[in-house]
């Protein structure tokens, strides 16, 4: 049941003021702890040994004479993990990117880990286990591995959603299909039919904090893993379920987290660092290179999408469809899904369709990388509403508003919006003083617009008041971007203090019931909501012990700016007693004051951005430069505004690399020919100008406060708003995204002379 | 083969013993207890272990423990005076500069080095001057206008 806010016009004290976290001291001195910043008595370094092929046959691993090295206290391979997995395909898939079972599936899968007393016996060690591979071909394209005759990775993938289920496996996992309408009606009424097909290149998530984690399991099956995580539940959840141990017995405490954009939502070297443990019976340190963290962990899908999109001369939509194409890397996902889901959610169609394809190659598991599938949909689908409204000879951002979706619209994925901020960003792009500046030479302007889910999701946040009258907050989800600060903001607005009065921290999973990761841009709108009812049951804790001392009746005790005031005639004299001196004197009425509160947080809102860009491009090097950035984005309520703005501009920026830089790069042989920051280049500093943002509130009714996700949107826009902007300033559209040098310059090449 | 090492750290002697072979960073991580550094790449990429030794900004990565023999060494664990702030990390902390806060000790520490040698950088010239140092999750605007912020306030 999604919460109905009835306090969407409330005046607050706390909520939209620009606190300093709580957090800020540590993190500028050098004292948060990371992964890797902590230490056990006794403690083994862990490496693990990866596949150097991108697909083979493991015929056999001899680890006899490594173990034998003077040092080393343990080795495991496949063996030491049986399949505990009950027939559940998704933990399988986890358990078998862990450690490679029958066979390696891509360039850096895992086949065997050593804990050694340190470091260089543990290298030397890795060089002493002999692994017997018998190499296969394989496959790194999409559009590759859907054909026929490619390489096969999995002998058990039927093709989900096509009928009559296949009988023949192939890397195709699944077909599914969205939309509403007539589309052939759609196309026939369409006085101008756009169709174009678009590629993206596979990009990290980049986090600078590689994974890191530290393990300890004792004969008796108590067990205690100290981990960087977007989620400590599920990790805990996930290791216990692979290595057979009661999740009540694994203690897992989430680190500060160094970054993770969803690439850290599920786990990869944990349950080697625990099996090493466990087998050494001694605490093990496992810190991922930057090398593993590009080969072996989380990337986002690289996809081929047709797009096409038919209009009347008027400038409305009347027909629209898409096919994408994504893979999951490995091992399937539903990558291509989540594209067709959000493709054309920001538009009110009358007739659309979309159609995803998801499928398996030889590169490393994908996982969620913020706003996961939305950012390639949007560039295929964003640039060919381009360069169909330039073709019927209308104003992008009027050709946007006059189709854009708004309250009462059946979106293209099924559910019907309520109030939504599409149009109020297409409005506020139109009038910003961005798209009337003049633009320099080479230098095109281009603006897209994006959408995202945002998740809600199970939640479970404790509020205790302290014996001096302050208050502590234990949420189960971590903090990414500021959300210990936003949540205390929360329960401070609540209870009626300063937010100096309200510490809060991140729990471990023995102490909160179990909360589902930080992802979807959940963390503070799930959180600051279950806060809240926490707070109010201990307001309403309160006032019963205020009745009581008053010797009144509680519906006679009010709430009002930290303190119980008695209202109604006869109770005038009663001076109102504070959260201090109720605080206080708790032992003597009742004892301990806290509320509690255990939500499936429904009723996250969907959030929608439009971006403006100005790029400059050199033709003659094909380099393109990004003079200025807008992001205008609807956040509900901004509860931090500084923190909503960090996320604008972490999300551009991180577009802006995707855009115009990063790929990974494969040679035939199917190694990631480049594995480090140096040739995996992320946007630096002097790449970028200051990112501009504008947030607009438009409430969410589902949340207490109006509160919707912030996270992830403003990635979606920026690989369409840019390669818009180098059309516009080259004359040539891009279809292929990065825009890196050599790519530009072989599209302007092939383009005909105008 | 190991050597003994003595050496100023943040003001204070310090003696250690390590492989010849071992980064500075590592000793600094695993030997001196002191974790401020991080180790994002390992290869001079990201400048998340930037330090300061003899005057000169290093990535600790690249430099041997054996190197700091003899010379004096600045780390992010020196940076504020007892319970005063340096100036850089308060307008980190005031500007919201931070999310995850992993590169932010590298940053602090470039940008310290940066100030003593350009006490009034253009945009410009902060935007070149921390291009050794990643960020992923800011954008760089409000660590810019931080070091802006803080560049002004150490002048005056």
């Amino acid at each position: 049941m999604g919460y109905e806010s009835d306090i969407v016009e409330r005046k607050f004290k706390v909520i939209g003021t620009r606190v300093k976290r709580p957090d800020g001291i540590d993190k500028v001195t050098g004292r948060a702890r990371y992964g890797a910043d902590t230490s056990a008595p006794g403690q083994l370094v862990a490496l693990v040994l990866r596949s150097p092929h991108a697909h083979a046959v493991i015929k056999k691993i001899d680890t006899s004479v490594a173990e034998k090295l003077p040092g080393v206290k343990a080795v495991i391979t496949s063996a030491d993990f049986p399949d505990l997995t009950n027939g559940d395909r998704t933990m399988r898939d986890i358990l078998e990117n862990c450690m490679a079972r029958k066979k390696a599936l891509y360039d850096g899968h895992a086949v065997a880990a050593v804990a050694a007393i340190d470091a260089s016996t543990a290298r030397a060690a890795l060089k002493l286990i002999k692994v017997d591979y018998q190499v296969l071909p394989h496959v790194v394209e999409v559009d590759d591995a859907l054909k026929s005759d490619a390489p096969l990775l999995h002998d058990d993938i039927f093709t989900e959603g096509i009928s009559p289920t296949p009988t023949k496996p192939s890397n195709f996992n699944k077909q599914a299909e969205y939309g509403h309408g007539d589309l052939d009606e759609g196309f026939r009424q369409a006085d101008v039919i756009v169709a174009r097909s678009f590629k993206t290149e596979q990009t990290h998530q980049g986090y600078i904090e590689p994974h890191a984690c530290l393990a300890s399991v004792s004969p008796d099956g108590m067990a205690e893993l100290w981990v960087c995580t977007q989620g400590h539940f599920v990790y805990r959840n996930q290791c216990a379920t692979l290595l057979g141990l009661d999740a009540n017995k694994l203690r897992v405490t989430s680190s500060e987290i160094g970054g993770g954009f969803g690439g850290k939502t599920h786990i990869w070297a944990e349950p080697l660092a625990l099996a090493l443990s466990r087998k050494a019976n001694r605490p093990v340190k496992l810190t991922m290179t930057r090398d593993e963290v590009f080969r072996c962990t989380g990337p986002t899908s690289s996809t081929s999408i047709d797009v096409k999109i038919g209009a009347k001369k008027d400038g409305t939509i009347t027909a629209a469809f898409a096919e994408l194409r994504y893979h999951g890397g490995a091992f399937p996902a539903n990558w291509a899904e989540f594209g067709a889901m959000t493709a054309f959610a920001c538009y009110d169609l009358k007739n659309v369709k979309t159609i995803s394809k998801d499928c398996v190659v030889n590169r490393p598991k994908t996982a969620a990388y913020r706003a996961p599938s939305a950012p390639m949909a949007a560039f295929a689908v964003e640039n060919t509403v381009d360069e169909l409204a330039k073709k019927i000879g209308m104003d992008v951002i009027d050709f946007r508003i006059k189709n854009a979706a708004k309250e009462g619209t059946k979106s293209s994925y099924g559910p019907v919006y309520g109030p939504i901020g599409i149009g109020p960003t297409l409005h506020a792009a139109k009038h910003h003083p961005h798209m009337s500046a003049p633009l320099g030479k080479n230098t095109g302007r281009g603006m897209a617009c994006g959408f995202w889910f945002n998740f809600g999701g199970q939640t479970c946040v404790d509020v205790n008041v302290t014996p001096d009258g302050n208050a502590t907050v234990a949420v189960g989800t971590i903090d990414v971007g500021g959300s210990r600060a936003s949540i205390a903001m929360a329960v401070a607005e609540e209870l009626g203090v300063g937010f100096d009065n309200v510490r809060c921290v991140v729990a471990d999973t023995s102490t909160l019931g179990h909360n589902d990761m930080t992802d979807g841009s959940r963390g503070t709108f799930s959180s600051s909501m279950a806060a809240i009812f926490a707070a109010r049951k201990a307001i309403e804790v309160l006032r019963d012990r205020a009745a009581k001392t008053w010797e009144i009746n509680v519906a006679d005790v009010e709430w009002i700016d930290g303190a119980a005031h008695a209202k109604g005639a006869g109770h005038g004299n009663l001076k109102p007693l504070t959260l201090k001196e109720l605080a206080e004197t708790a032992a003597n009425t009742g004892g301990p004051v806290a509320g509690h509160s255990e939500i499936v947080a429904d009723g996250a809102g969907v959030s929608f951005a439009t971006h403006l860009v100005d790029v400059e491009t050199d033709p003659e090097t094909g380099r393109s430069v990004i003079k200025r950035y807008t992001v205008i984005q609807d956040a509900g309520k901004a509860i931090h505004p500084s923190y909503v703005e960090g996320q604008y501009q972490g999300g551009a920026a991180q577009g802006i690399g995707w855009a115009l830089n990063e790929e990974y790069v494969y040679g035939k042989n199917g190694r990631l020919q480049n594995a480090g920051f140096l040739d995996y280049r992320i946007p630096v500093c002097s790449d970028l100008p200051f990112i501009d943002t504008q947030i607009l509130e438009i409430p969410n009714p589902h949340h207490p406060y109006g509160v919707r996700g912030v996270g992830e949107t403003s990635i979606v826009p920026p690989l369409a708003a840019i390669s818009i902007a180098v059309t516009n300033a080259t004359g040539v559209r891009h279809t292929h995204v990065p825009l890196s040098p050599p790519r530009v310059l072989a599209a302007l090449k092939a383009a005909p002379k105008a | 083969m190991s050597v003994h090492v003595k050496t100023t750290i943040n003001g204070d002697h310090v003696e250690f013993v390590c492989p010849a072979d071992e980064p500075l960073l590592d000793v600094l991580r695993n030997r001196l207890g002191l974790t401020g550094a991080k180790e994002g790449c390992g290869t001079g990429d990201c400048g998340a272990c930037s330090v300061i030794l003899d005057g000169r900004l290093v990535c600790s990565c690249l430099v041997l423990g054996a190197e700091l023999n003899g010379k004096s060494l600045e780390t992010i664990e020196g940076m504020a005076e007892g319970g005063k702030l340096h100036p850089l990390q308060q307008q980190f902390i005031d500007h919201a500069a931070l999310q995850c806060g992993v590169c932010t000790p590298g940053f602090l520490i470039a940008a310290k080095a940066l100030l003593r040698k350009n006490p009034d950088p253009s945009e410009e010239e902060i935007r070149f001057g921390l291009a050794g140092n990643l960020c992923r999750c800011t954008g760089y605007d409000k660590i810019v206008r931080a070091v802006q912020a803080a560049a002004k306030e150490m002048r005056t």
